[in-house]
């Protein structure tokens, strides 16, 4: 086993939560955890609730029971616009680049709650070294690029909120393999530099090689739990969700 | 000549024509235009009001002429006998001649406060519900202005509010001409240059928000609200500060209308008008600032050019008068409106930003041309 779950506190700790989301209960009690440094996957079908987890757990739906723990703080008394300052940073689904803003304006947003000038500008040289393609648009406005560097944009714009926890909703979701490709050496990269990750995918398998551990979603319960490797090898998951 | 001389050269230029407009106009035209330039810029700084609400923070507002109301109503029931009734014997009758330094202040702040009273129920709509919301909003300050007679006669329902006394600034009324050497400042002329500096400074303040943080936080959340709250923009308080400050503007053009027309009656403040003022906006380029200008201009000048072309015109062609100049108007926008959506969706006069959004297979066709030349 190459994963076992660390034993110290958590970063984020999830205890029974429940999530409704337009009259539906889309989330029907789950528990994990993310540790400090870890990448964790969050797998399952479309509809299994994995989207409606991570707008709990980043403030945009508020859980209807349950406790969500990040860094030893109850969120439920966390504003959802404080979220950002404290390290809790998500990608949505779809990325949301702000399209009339260019792909500068966009990085320099993702630092809106953050005043600290001279680290930003530190940040940004960072950012563009980790997407070259990105400095060599920065002038572009988001709105006019391919859907890849879209997605780019939406990670480094995260990237400049310093976050402790990254949560990534469907990064691969509408791009091309090759790309695909691109965008998860990207955050391999994210994940060295000890950011940690909860990466939400539809792709399992790819994000199951990305991470250490992993949690598989069924119409809004976790069914299993398991390090990657061991998921991977699951022959219930290979068949469900990996394709094989 | 470097490029501050140039710079300074337009501005000192752009002076000149601003103070020489009225001249202008008022020898080559005549008064009743100077009298249009003069409503012009107050629809200036409505349609600036507006654009705050609606071109930056993206925020459809079909109520937006009620801001005006609260304004003109602040300054006609401060600056009129209206209340003297009420007021006699009670030693506040001094109120109704409250000076144009505190009234226009307290008509931005109270417009503002409304703005916030009609922004924060309505907080999670957008678009069309939104609209629906305002548009609603907007009629019941209408009807409240029309009934607010009991018990206490506050308003003058629909008979509206008389003898407005006009700005008074250091003693001096700006009813009265003025005689500077040889030349005479008629009233339009006072009230012109006085509206002048309040668009300058609307256009000012303008300007510097769209720049700043909470500019850029207003843009945020009209591209993408989830992705403006996840960078930890607080999108109530930056949607109600866009409230706020687009009703100010309303309320400040709202009280000088007041002053200036010296009557008011809650006909003046019928949806159409909100529609107008959203026309300006939508017309000149949403969000751009000079565009909108220029949109606040072309429609305050259409009914103006109307009656002074059509009837001459079916004189001359006809010998009779079939169509009433007022009647055409609504044509004339509708055709105008059309034509704007289909041949320039970004509006007469849009920032860069806003073109390059909506040409956005435009721009790509020649650099896929210069792409096949660089190979060839």
């Amino acid at each position: 086993m190459t994963a076992e779950v660390p034993t110290s506190t958590p970063l984020l700790a999830v205890t029974n939560l429940q999530v409704s989301y337009g009259g539906i209960q889309a989330v029907k009690g789950i528990n994990f955890e993310v540790h400090a440094g870890e990448v964790v996957a969050l797998i399952g079908a479309n509809g299994a609730g994995k989207s409606s987890t991570l707008k709990a757990l980043s403030g945009l739906l508020r859980p209807s029971s349950g406790q969500i723990q990040y860094n030893g703080e109850d969120t439920a008394g966390i504003p959802t616009h404080g979220f950002a300052a404290r390290g809790l940073v998500m990608v949505p689904e779809g990325r949301g680049v702000f399209s009339r803003f260019t792909v500068h304006e966009n990085l320099l947003m993702g630092a809106y709650c953050r005043d600290d000038k001279p680290a930003i500008h530190q940040d940004l040289d960072k950012v563009y070294e980790l997407f070259p393609r990105l400095k060599e648009r920065y002038q572009q406005l988001a709105g006019t690029l391919s859907g890849g560097e879209q997605q780019m944009v939406a990670i480094a714009r995260a990237m400049m909120a310093r976050p402790r926890l990254l949560l990534l909703d469907e990064p691969s979701m509408g791009l091309a393999p090759l790309i695909v490709q691109k965008i998860f050496e990207i955050i391999h990269k994210i994940a060295n530099d000890g950011v940690t990750l909860l990466l939400v995918e539809q792709n399992a398998k790819l994000a199951l090689k990305s991470a250490q551990r992993g949690y598989v979603m069924e119409s809004g319960r976790i069914t299993c739990a398991d390090s990657a490797h061991a998921l991977l090898n699951n022959p219930e998951v290979q068949r469900a969700y990996l394709g094989e | 000549m470097n490029a501050s001389t140039a710079r300074h050269l337009k501005t000192l230029s752009l002076i000149v024509v601003l103070t020489l407009l009225p001249f202008v106009i008022q020898l080559a035209l005549g008064n009743a235009w100077l009298r249009t330039l003069d409503t012009a810029m107050l629809y200036i700084m409505l349609a600036l009001g507006l654009n705050i609400v609606i071109g930056y923070a993206g925020l459809l507002d079909l109520g937006y002429i009620a801001f005006y109301a609260v304004g003109a109503y602040t300054y006609a029931l401060l600056n009129s006998p209206q209340l003297l009734p009420l007021l006699t014997g009670t030693g506040y009758e001094g109120l109704l001649h409250t000076p144009i330094w505190i009234v226009l202040p307290l008509a931005a702040m109270l417009a503002a406060v409304f703005g916030v009273l009609l922004g924060a129920p309505t907080l999670k709509l957008r678009g069309d519900y939104l609209a629906i919301v305002t548009l609603g909003f907007g009629e019941i300050i209408r009807l409240l202005l029309r009934n607010l007679t009991r018990p206490l006669n506050i308003t003058n329902g629909p008979i509206g509010i008389n003898q407005i006394a006009p700005v008074e600034i250091a003693g001096h009324s700006m009813s009265k001409p003025i005689q500077l050497g040889g030349l005479q400042f008629t009233s339009l002329y006072q009230y012109y240059y006085l509206f002048l500096v309040l668009v300058l400074l609307v256009i000012l303040v303008s300007s510097r928000l769209q720049h700043s943080r909470l500019g850029r936080a207003w843009i945020a959340i009209r591209e993408d609200e989830v992705a403006a709250q996840s960078m930890g923009i607080n999108t109530r308080n930056v949607k109600l500060l866009a409230f706020a400050m687009g009703a100010s503007f309303g309320g400040i053009s709202g009280a000088m209308f007041a002053s200036y027309q010296g009557f008011v009656s809650p006909e003046s403040f019928i949806l159409m008008e909100s529609v107008m003022i959203l026309a300006m906006v939508v017309l000149g380029g949403m969000g751009h600032i000079p565009g909108v200008i220029l949109g606040a201009i072309l429609i305050c000048l259409t009914p103006e050019v109307l009656r002074d072309v059509v009837n001459p015109l079916q004189d001359q062609l006809l010998g009779e008068r079939i169509v009433a100049p007022d009647d055409l108007r609504m044509l004339v926008f509708a055709i105008a409106l059309i034509l704007v959506m289909l041949l320039r969706p970004e509006g007469l006069w849009p920032s860069r930003r806003r073109t390059s959004e909506l040409h956005e297979e435009d721009e790509a066709k020649p650099s896929v041309k210069t792409k096949v030349a660089s190979h060839e």
